[in-house]
């Protein structure tokens, strides 16, 4: 990951990234006081280069590179754990969910699962709940 | 008066199992179910962005059809397809707009949908409308000597507005295995998640999610672990192999639907348990206990 040094400015807290990931996502992003629950409680946090808190903190930020190319965006399953214990009810999952669909409604289209990349074999084994999930999750 | 029955594409699928041995339990609680007509995929997952509403239509689509079958609620027994028809159906419920947008959107359907139609998960049709004492008198056959971990996922507890039962440690599945003779094991592990469709693109994410959930299961002396959700199954029966590869004293435990239970309880036979879908075949832990 590219360094996370950053000059904080009022242009980067006021920046239109944020006004957009608070506005698809639902949630008021400064209302985290970076407790560290949702991280604590976080399934998948032993596989991500950012964890949660530090997500919500970077978003905070306006920290958008860095957050667009982490691979912890992607990691997040939207197990909901983080959202039911978080102390100020904010929906770390629904920000995660704003960040992945920054990244696939963009005119690349980044699509983080290609389906044509998947061995035929492993494809026909797996359950349609897998398929069909993992492709509304990780593709545009 | 029927309950209408929502399977689901991978219970009519890879988890067979799930579905014949649902219908043939239901059957012995003189539940008459029946399948809805024309339903479609519930489109797996719920999206959480505000704005994205052609997600909607999948489950929304499901809940016309029964509207359309003269009922006002249905049952299902996929965890993942109860999480996303339910969800679906509390955002349309508290956005009006969004509904009025959708119904223009299916302008082909004859049906308008107007939040008037209840979702319901198996587990609690059993708990709160047969109850477990009518599930208890009708065993056939105790499972008694059987420990069971009870694995509830994500999907039955989280988010709140869907949980039917303690979020953070529910018991309805121990419950309900304690009512057909078996012994719940305790299970600290019961609501974390598996890793979900990671299992299509990082399966060593799954390896390592069905190491720690099994193994806990295994520390607590299970026969075996019972779940109510097909991706869960998928993942923790399936990927053995990788967890075992990643873990050298991994061991095997069979994985079984909670209404394999309650089929087997219930004296129904081998065609309603489908043990050949299984990778991990559960007749060994079974027969120990004179079970199968």
């Amino acid at each position: 990951m590219a360094s996370t040094t950053l000059r904080i400015t009022s242009a980067r807290l006021r920046s239109p990234f944020v006004a957009q990931v608070e506005k698809i996502s639902g949630q008021k992003l400064l209302a985290c006081y970076q407790c560290g629950k949702c991280s604590a409680g976080c399934p998948m946090a032993a596989h991500m280069d950012i964890l949660p808190n530090q997500i919500i903190r970077m978003a905070q930020l306006g920290m958008h590179e860095q957050l667009l190319a982490c691979e912890a965006i992607w990691t997040c399953v939207s197990c909901m754990t983080c959202n039911t214990r978080c102390p100020k009810d904010i929906r770390i999952a629904e920000v995660i969910e704003s960040l992945r669909g920054a990244v696939l409604r963009t005119g690349q289209r980044d699509d983080h699962l290609r389906i044509q990349e998947i061995d035929a074999d492993v494809r026909t084994n797996l359950p349609p709940i897998a398929m069909i999930s993992a492709l509304r999750k990780l593709a545009s | 008066m029927k309950l209408i029955y929502y399977p689901g594409c991978t219970v009519k699928n890879h988890a067979r199992n799930f579905d014949v041995s649902t219908v043939s339990s239901m059957e012995r609680l003189d539940v008459e179910v029946e399948e809805l007509s024309r339903w479609n995929c519930c489109g797996t997952v719920h999206c959480l962005a505000s704005d994205n509403l052609i997600n909607r239509v999948a489950p929304v689509t499901n809940l016309i059809r029964v509207k359309e079958a003269q009922a006002s609620e249905f049952m299902t027994s996929c965890a993942m397809c109860y999480n996303t028809l339910k969800r679906a159906n509390i955002d349309v419920k508290k956005r009006a707009d969004a509904l009025e947008t959708l119904n223009e959107f299916m302008y082909l359907e004859e049906t308008k949908y107007a939040g008037d139609v209840e979702v319901l998960h198996l587990l609690e049709y059993l708990r709160d409308r047969v109850t477990f004492e009518k599930l208890a008198a009708r065993v056939k056959k105790p499972l008694a000597g059987l420990k069971v971990a009870c694995y509830y996922g994500c999907l039955l507890v989280r988010p709140k507005e869907v949980a039917f039962d303690d979020v953070e440690n529910p018991t309805i599945m121990e419950d309900l295995i304690r009512a057909l003779g078996a012994t719940p094991v305790p299970f600290p592990l019961k609501t974390d998640c598996c890793g979900a469709y990671h299992t299509v693109g990082k399966p060593e994410i799954i390896a390592e999610r069905t190491d720690k959930i099994m193994g806990s299961a295994h520390e607590e002396q299970a026969d075996l672990v019972i779940v109510s959700c097909p991706l869960c199954a998928y993942n923790l029966d399936f990927r053995q192999e990788d967890a075992r590869r990643l873990n050298p004293d991994f061991h095997h435990l069979p994985v079984l639907y909670f209404t394999q239970l309650m089929a087997l309880a219930f004296g129904c036979d081998e065609s309603a348990l489908r043990f050949d879908l299984h990778h991990i075949d559960p007749k060994p832990a079974l027969a120990g206990l004179g079970l199968a």
